[in-house]
């Protein structure tokens, strides 16, 4: 199942719909890495908000995204962590240490606008 | 599987069980025998038993008069389990007993100590009976020691239980009273925590923060430990993994309050608080909040 990409001015909105596997994962990490530098994007949401489980993977997955992205010059939210899901990362040890979050999507945005409108 | 089908085996059982039956039941005449010399000599050895209580210094918090009531009343409990061999009766007074002396601070060690102090004196007087006759005083005491002995036990079992639902009680009332998340301005949360941090509270504690952070749409959390007298290993992990949590949900963790004594023993075994935003009191806590928030707190009297 394909994650479906949107380009939302300056920053790429991934929303993900379902229950993903690893080739999807590894999938959407290349899809992101390539378009952040093709679109000129300042910064990538990644909306999890329909994740239930969050596994290693997908949280290695989710924490390599945004390590690569910074690299290639831009910034990573990850939004919609459920309350649920969170209380089970933090009990595996799965932080996203050094990756953005915020509570939606909205919040994202918001998070993000702030930043950037402080840096010009 | 063989020997549960080899027929030779059940009358071998009932010849070894044999000898047991009559010791366990104790011959009518005996203990009705036994029975009615407690009751004849009742007033002089419940004053023996009295007097053993008192120089043993058990019950110390409750009067003598107390004393003198209870102990005759379970001085006749005592007798009637003997009598009719059922302890359903004395069960219920030891029950009812405990619900009366707990909350006056009596010990369980003291409890069952005058249970035992009734047990020896009885049995003491038993031995002055019948000193002449070895015989018969063995047989009696067949007859008395199992029962004195389960009546001990049924005292102490009671009291045990009834301190154990008291306290079963007194937890989920902790419980309830437990962690209110508040809100004290928009998208800031307060979570004062008091008191003891067990796993399980713990838990509670960040189900209950995420949940509010998620209905609340918090931004920044405020956790204060003022209230809390002490912490260990386990619990400053929880408070990690809450602060983790919240983070994940995009929301700031402000920790305060921690005390002298908290903030030594984390030093001490070497919790990572370096992900902990840590401030010295809830003022100063909220003070940052409101920073974090872009709120500035003015008196009236600047704004003219």
């Amino acid at each position: 199942m394909e994650v479906p990409i949107l380009k939302q001015g300056e920053f790429l909105i991934a929303t993900i719909q379902a229950a993903l596997s690893d080739a999807d994962l590894e999938h959407l990490r290349l899809a992101l890495v390539q378009r952040v530098v093709r679109f000129r994007s300042r910064a990538v949401i990644v909306d999890v908000t329909a994740m239930d489980v969050m596994d290693s993977f997908a949280s290695r997955t989710l924490r390599e995204i945004a390590l690569m992205i910074r690299l290639r010059g831009a910034e990573t939210v990850i939004v919609g962590i459920q309350p649920e899901v969170a209380f089970a990362m933090v009990q595996l040890g799965l932080t996203l240490e050094g990756v953005g979050t915020a509570l939606d999507l909205e919040e994202g945005l918001a998070y993000l606008n702030q930043k950037f409108k402080t840096i010009n | 599987m063989a020997n549960r089908q080899n027929p030779p085996r059940k009358p071998l059982e009932r010849e070894l069980g044999q000898p047991e039956i009559p010791r366990n039941e104790a011959p009518p005449e005996l203990l009705r025998e036994l029975v009615a010399h407690l009751r004849q000599n009742r007033t002089q050895l419940r004053e023996e038993w009295l007097r053993r209580i008192a120089e043993t210094r058990l019950l110390t918090a409750m009067t003598k008069e107390e004393i003198f009531a209870e102990a005759t009343s379970v001085y006749d409990s005592y007798v009637e389990a003997l009598e009719t061999g059922t302890f359903e009766a004395l069960q219920a007074y030891a029950r009812n007993l405990s619900e009366r002396i707990i909350p006056r601070g009596v010990e369980t060690h003291e409890v069952i100590g005058i249970v035992l102090l009734l047990r020896d004196v009885l049995a003491r007087s038993l031995f002055a009976k019948y000193q002449a006759d070895f015989e018969k005083l063995n047989r009696i005491l067949d007859a008395y020691e199992p029962a004195a002995n389960r009546i001990a036990n049924t005292v102490a079992v009671g009291f045990v239980q009834e301190r154990e639902r008291v306290i079963r009680q007194q937890q989920e009332a902790i419980r309830e009273l437990s962690t209110p998340v508040l809100q004290v301005r928009e998208r800031l949360l307060i979570l004062p925590i008091i008191g003891v941090i067990d796993p399980q509270r713990a838990r509670q504690l960040t189900e209950q923060l995420l949940r509010g952070i998620r209905t609340n749409r918090a931004k920044v959390v405020v956790i204060d430990i003022t209230g809390v007298a002490a912490m260990d290993v386990t619990v400053a992990n929880h408070l990690v993994q809450t602060v983790e949590a919240s983070r994940l949900l995009g929301a700031t963790v402000i920790v305060t309050g921690l005390s002298p004594e908290i903030a030594q023993t984390l030093v001490t075994i070497g919790v990572d608080l370096g992900k902990m935003n840590t401030v010295g009191d809830l003022q100063g806590g909220i003070e940052q909040a409101e920073k974090l928030l872009g709120y500035k707190v003015v008196p009236v009297s600047e704004t003219r």
